[in-house]
């Protein structure tokens, strides 16, 4: 008896929820757009029993998912928001394994030190570390004040508002998730691997990607993972540092809800850019999957 | 071979940088007296009076620590029972769905969470603003409370509770006395990542609040999109500092319960 109401409150609070929004989102994609309260059709009526609910499923259709093949505005921004999350994750990969590395390579007693300092940002707010590039970024920032004022550059770089802003902000953002993983990676590599592959040879450097890279491999992926995935569905850093021809689907979704009002068409958008995350995530989770069996 | 090399130095140095003086640019251009929020003026904290008076900023900081507050208790007691019913539930119908349904949230974009919840509560009526609120923060960080609390009860040793059993005690009296104090500092960072969530979530707040609640990072939000501003720059340095004196403390804290509990673990051991 106990035991079955632990499992029924969270199960049924997820099962409310989670799953049925979820369910909802999935029909609404399938409805018309409707000039009414609510903006779409059909609605279903329980009161009208069985034959209304055939009559309810002869009208879900495709139609919405056909509109998103047809406007070239859906799918470049389905594009552009992989092509975005894809560069993304290998340059927080290129900043993060270096930096893993160093805290990895740290004396014994800085590294709960840097460790912490690593999360830190992670509990600030994440609006006000994307905000905080803002000022840098712009036409009289910081980073063209400093640029100008040393005499590197003559005209001030427009950063803010384009793509290069927005592969900053996500850099900066998720840099925590790609160190921690490959940290803990090379945290339990062990040194004396290394020191044999330089016995038998090895130069530094062919040691580090012979043994040190190959080891560090899970944590690698992880990290790809936990910065491709919630960067896909990006939606404040694309709005707050990209321009008008960033192209985020996150961003495409908001404003087709927000401004255009189109539920319909908003949810199938939702629904596809579900269906493109199904890969990574399934992919990740074979990953873990394994790391755990390794770890026994 | 833990050796700081030059190449070590460098990308620890440059790499933390990178990660903290956006921030440090932010609190130090907080204390301008500029308007214009690129050029120094002169030191002033004229920015911080201001922000003070300004009512819109306060009634919206208000609600979402209200929000926060609930949301992460709820959240921390669902998630502590889904985290049991994780590891300890052993098999019943539907527990695929139900790993599904804590691990989805995690990884699910905020945009689709929020437009599912909206649509939810357009659809059952009912009316948006704190509560609404409260029930979406609620829901997703139960999730990450229980992926929190379930990695501490894996490696939880199960006889302690069934020397308690023995003992006389009854299942909830085990829970409380053995389980529970074990696990606490697990449920106490669940609780502490579900409120930190919970005060920073932008997206999904803006799907279900409706146009009777108000956030803060909302409120931030509207103003920001229209550019820097030095008031936000105050806004921002207090967050800051607010979180880094938190995040300190409780590093602290469990740093000394911990040394502690493995103290009070080696004399039970020689006892």
């Amino acid at each position: 008896m106990r035991r079955a109401t632990l499992i029924l409150v969270p199960y049924l609070w997820l099962l409310a929820l989670f799953l049925v929004p979820f369910l909802i989102v999935l029909k609404i994609s399938l409805s018309d757009t409707a000039l009414a309260i609510p903006p779409y059709t059909p609605t279903l009526d329980f009161s009208t029993g069985w034959q209304g609910f055939k009559d309810f499923w002869a009208e879900l259709d495709l139609e919405n998912f056909e509109f998103l093949t047809t406007d070239d505005l859906y799918w470049k921004a389905y594009l552009s928001s992989l092509k975005i999350a894809i560069i993304a994750t290998l340059f927080t990969l290129l900043v993060g394994y270096p930096i893993a590395y160093g805290m990895a390579n740290a004396p014994d007693h800085w590294r709960p030190t840097l460790m912490m300092l690593v999360i830190l940002p992670f509990w600030t707010s994440f609006l006000i570390r994307v905000y905080s590039w803002m000022g840098i970024l712009s036409n009289e920032g910081y980073l063209n004040q400093f640029l100008l004022g040393t005499g590197l550059i003559s005209e001030p770089l427009t950063i803010l508002n384009t793509n290069t802003a927005v592969y900053i902000g996500i850099v900066y953002t998720y840099l925590p998730f790609m160190i921690l993983p490959i940290y803990s990676a090379l945290e339990r590599l062990d040194a004396s691997l290394l020191e044999a592959a330089e016995d038998l040879g090895c130069s530094r450097l062919t040691a580090f990607w012979l043994v040190t890279v190959p080891l560090s491999k899970n944590g690698i992926i992880a990290g790809c993972f936990l910065v491709f995935i919630p960067t896909l569905g990006e939606f404040v850093i694309p709005s707050l540092l990209g321009g008008s021809k960033t192209l985020m689907i996150g961003k495409v979704l908001w404003e087709e809800f927000f401004n255009n009002r189109d539920w319909p068409v908003a949810s199938a958008v939702a629904v596809i850019l579900l269906l493109i995350l199904i890969i990574p995530i399934i992919l990740f989770q074979r990953n873990e999957q394994k790391q755990r069996e390794i770890d026994g | 071979m833990r050796r700081l090399t030059w190449f070590n130095t460098t990308a620890l140095t440059l790499g933390f940088a990178f990660l903290y003086l956006p921030m440090l640019i932010l609190i130090v251009y907080s204390f301008n007296s500029s308007k214009l929020v690129t050029v120094w003026a002169g030191f002033s904290t004229k920015w911080y009076g201001e922000l003070l008076q300004n009512e819109a900023f306060l009634n919206a900081a208000w609600v979402t620590l209200k929000v926060a507050v609930i949301s992460s208790t709820f959240a921390t007691v669902l998630g502590t029972m889904g985290a049991l019913v994780l590891v300890r539930a052993g098999r019943f119908a539907g527990r695929t769905l139900f790993s599904g349904m804590i691990y989805a949230p995690l990884v699910m974009p905020e945009v689709i969470t929020g437009l599912s919840l909206l649509l939810l509560f357009i659809g059952i009526g009912l009316d948006r603003g704190v509560f609404t609120i409260v029930l979406a923060h609620t829901t997703f960080s139960m999730c990450y409370v229980s992926v929190v609390v379930s990695s501490r009860l894996v490696s939880f040793d199960r006889s302690l509770e069934e020397a308690a059993l023995d003992l006389g005690c009854s299942p909830m009296e085990a829970f409380r006395l053995v389980t529970l104090p074990i696990i606490a500092p697990a449920v106490i960072s669940g609780w502490l990542l579900a409120f930190t969530l919970s005060l920073d979530d932008l997206v999904i707040a803006s799907f279900t609040a409706g146009p009777s609640a108000t956030t803060l990072p909302m409120k931030i939000w509207s103003s920001v999109r229209l550019g820097v501003s030095p008031e936000i720059n105050a806004l921002s340095t207090l967050m800051i500092g607010i979180v880094a004196i938190g995040v300190i403390t409780a590093s602290l804290i469990t740093k000394r319960a911990t040394l502690r509990q493995q103290a009070e673990e080696r004399a039970a051991v020689k006892a």
